[in-house]
């Protein structure tokens, strides 16, 4: 096995291991890159952005940038920390998000980090698109007015549950994820227990039934903020 | 402010806009011949809500949330209700003992808060200071200047019902408590305790509310008799013993004599007796029973109703409080407006009853939580809010969408008293009148205010308020407009 090497994020020096990404050293360091479209145990996608570092000097998304020996990241600056927060802006404006009576709220990654990024209201026009829902599941709910297209359901689908229910369609604004079928989602074989509905980050693939089930204060973001359970770690 | 009601020509209209000390946006028309004599007084509710619209579609677990977004006042009634409906689409309405004194425990809360801030913030400046006081005192500031401990009292029993509500619903403003067969948390030991420790001062509280409106009443009998007052029916849910339940029963209205006219009927079959009535002028609609028909089916909802209709109080301070009330009108139904007050802070003092008996009742903090059964696809929840009986109605189809939505508020029961209580008062205080006061005008105020209406559910404002009085004449051109901001 080849040795370790270290680079640096933010002046401080991380170790990383040969065939890591910058995330993944850095997460196993303690250090939070903010993210929305990576999950841990996917392939990452790296369409949101919102894990954009400086990679020296150049910009670069650090869910998919191999780490090197030497390299220089910056990570937590006033710069990136603003083109991340007009990404998540954007990403609210261009759906449909009612955090006011979304089961998600207090699990949503999109709603935590723009509560960890000091996001009060977007600055931006709401765009207001018509999308569409699909309850035709018995065990799923499917909310496209929420979908931010991360792409989490396409590859879990595919690659952890080796089915392919889930594919976008589509381009620029009318992009959105289709499923693999003649009509509608009852018409797979997806089940509620799959991992490609449980790895959705915000509230637009939901098992049914379940709700609000959770109280407040006990959510999985009511205490902490998102990245709190990374940073936990760093010694 | 005065208006003073010269005019040049014909018929005028006084229009009062907005309705102040309410909850929500409003307001008031009064036409007057040359003679000032009043010929048509009404109330206009200017708001709008699509939400019976904008929820088909959705799965019916998310109703109880979003429907409670009517309202930043008493969003508990909408979300109970909600959710009462959707035990029943569950199959899930005999709720476990936790859950359902879970769900008692948010709702008395919110009867205790919402009667406390009512009484205190809303309406104890007309009672304090009367009708007539210079508007610049007659406000909560006002009453925080001069009684200082009043207000407070106000502040403390407002926030001890939301207290109670955050514990049992997560948030004190649109929380999750109740979900569709049940409810998601208990009441921990820690939580009952902080409020055992204050318990037996909000009952003094609620006690001594209940003396300042009951004898405010008394000493003012003579005049309150007539105040805006006009014999009707009345309407609540009861228990089905007949005591006053606030969270659940059978429906039961009776007569301006006490005659049944609804005898304790299951409420799943509220469209059998309950119609709405459409009229041109107004964005709200006009309840009636349909055995009696548009013209004498309208009735009241809310505290004094719930006086009225229920044969006794099963908790001994508040059922001491009715017996008394009871006394003044012979045991008859008491029809008297400004009544309402005394009545609502008779509930308040149940509440806190009904709060102290929970909190030493060990199934709150039972594990046993939800409950499950055969699915419906259509359901009806009731409840008694603090503003009268609301009724949530829903169709959910077999892909667990809501395909239809009725919700037929407390306010909107209120409406038809609301608009017979203007046009007494404007009859009786106005009408004839060479000049149009103010002082006039807050009575019909006044009057609106012991219903305690909810307008626009999603608005709240109170103390010093905008009014807006314009004249016109018979044309339609303004002659006279006083304006305060």
């Amino acid at each position: 096995m080849s040795a370790t090497f270290t680079f640096t994020i933010d002046g401080k020096e991380i170790k990383g291991q040969p065939g890591q990404t910058i995330m993944e050293a850095a997460e196993a360091a303690g250090v939070y890159i903010p993210r929305l479209c990576y999950s841990k145990d996917l392939r990452p996608h790296g369409s949101c952005r919102v894990c954009t570092c400086m990679v020296n000097g150049r910009p670069q998304a650090a869910c998919t940038q191999p780490a090197a020996e030497g390299m220089v990241v910056e990570n937590n600056t006033d710069e990136l920390q603003a083109i991340r927060r007009d990404l998540v802006e954007m990403l609210f404006v261009e759906g449909n998000h009612f955090c006011p009576f979304c089961e998600k709220s207090g699990n949503c990654e999109l709603q935590a980090m723009a509560y960890r990024l000091g996001i009060t209201a977007p600055k931006f026009p709401y765009l207001w698109p018509d999308r569409s829902v699909d309850a035709s599941h018995p065990e799923v709910f499917i909310d496209r007015n929420r979908c931010i297209l991360c792409g989490r359901c396409v590859n879990a689908s595919k690659d952890a549950d080796g089915k392919n229910v889930f594919q976008f369609v589509g381009r620029g604004e009318h992009k959105r994820v289709a499923v693999n079928a003649e009509a509608n989602l009852a018409d797979t074989d997806l089940k509620g227990t799959d991992r490609a509905v449980a790895v959705c980050p915000v509230g637009a693939i939901l098992v049914k039934h379940k709700g609000y089930a959770t109280p407040v204060g006990r959510r999985s973001y009511d205490q902490k903020p998102i990245g709190s359970e990374i940073e936990s770690k760093r010694k | 402010m005065v208006t003073n009601a010269s005019t040049t020509a014909g018929t005028r209209k006084i229009t009062i806009e907005p309705v102040t000390r309410v909850e929500g946006h409003g307001k008031v028309t009064l036409h007057l011949d040359e003679k000032n004599n009043v010929s048509q007084a009404r109330l206009h509710i200017v708001e709008f809500r699509g939400f019976e619209r904008f929820i088909q579609g959705r799965p019916y677990w998310e109703v109880p949330v979003i429907v409670q977004r009517l309202c930043g006042i008493c969003p508990v009634s909408h979300h109970l209700a909600a959710a009462k409906a959707m035990d029943r689409i569950v199959g899930g309405e005999n709720l476990t003992p936790t859950a359902e004194k879970m769900r008692r425990l948010m709702h008395y809360g919110q009867m205790f808060q919402s009667h406390a801030l009512h009484f205190f913030h809303l309406v104890s400046p007309d009672l304090l200071f009367g009708f007539d006081a210079d508007p610049a005192v007659r406000n909560v500031i006002g009453v925080a200047a001069k009684f200082p401990d009043l207000a407070v009292q106000g502040v403390m029993m407002r926030k001890f019902g939301q207290e109670i509500i955050k514990a049992t619903a997560g948030k004190k403003i649109h929380g999750t408590g109740a979900i569709p067969g049940g409810v998601n948390k208990n009441l921990s030991v820690q939580e009952r305790d902080f409020f055992l420790k204050d318990m037996e001062q909000m009952l003094a509280w609620a006690r001594s509310a209940l003396s300042i409106a009951k004898d405010y009443t008394a000493e003012h009998l003579a005049e309150l008799k007539d105040f805006g007052s006009f014999e009707s029916n009345h309407l609540s849910l009861v228990r089905k013993d007949g005591a006053m339940d606030l969270y659940h029963g059978v429906l039961r209205a009776v007569d301006a004599k006490g005659e049944r006219v609804l005898n304790d009927v299951d409420y799943q079959e509220y469209a059998k007796h309950i119609a709405e009535e459409v009229r041109d002028w107004s964005y709200m609609k006009f309840p009636f029973m349909k055995s009696v028909g548009p013209e004498k089916g309208w009735y009241r909802v809310g505290p004094l109703a719930r006086l009225n209709t229920a044969d006794f109080i099963d908790t001994p301070e508040a059922e001491a409080a009715r017996k008394e009330f009871k006394a003044v009108t012979g045991g008859k139904p008491n029809n008297i407006t400004m009544a309402y007050h005394w009545a609502r802070m008779i509930e308040c003092l149940h509440s806190a009853e009904k709060i102290n008996d929970l909190l030493h009742d060990k199934d709150l903090q039972g594990t046993d939580l939800v409950t499950k059964g055969e699915r419906r696809e259509e359901a009806v929840g009731l409840i008694e809010a603090p503003r009268g009986t609301l009724f949530h109605h829903y169709r959910v189809n077999k892909q667990d969408q809501v395909t239809m939505a009725n919700l037929i508020v407390s306010t909107t029961n209120n409406n038809e008293p609301m608009n017979r209580a203007v046009q007494k008062v404007a009859q009786d205080c106005i009408s004839g009148k060479p000049e149009v006061t103010e002082g006039l005008l807050n009575r019909i105020e006044v009057a609106i205010r012991a219903y305690d209406p909810c307008l626009s559910c999603a608005t709240h404002a109170m103390g010093r308020m905008p009014l807006d009085v314009e004249i016109h004449d018979c044309e339609g051109k303004v002659v006279d407009r006083r304006q305060r901001d």
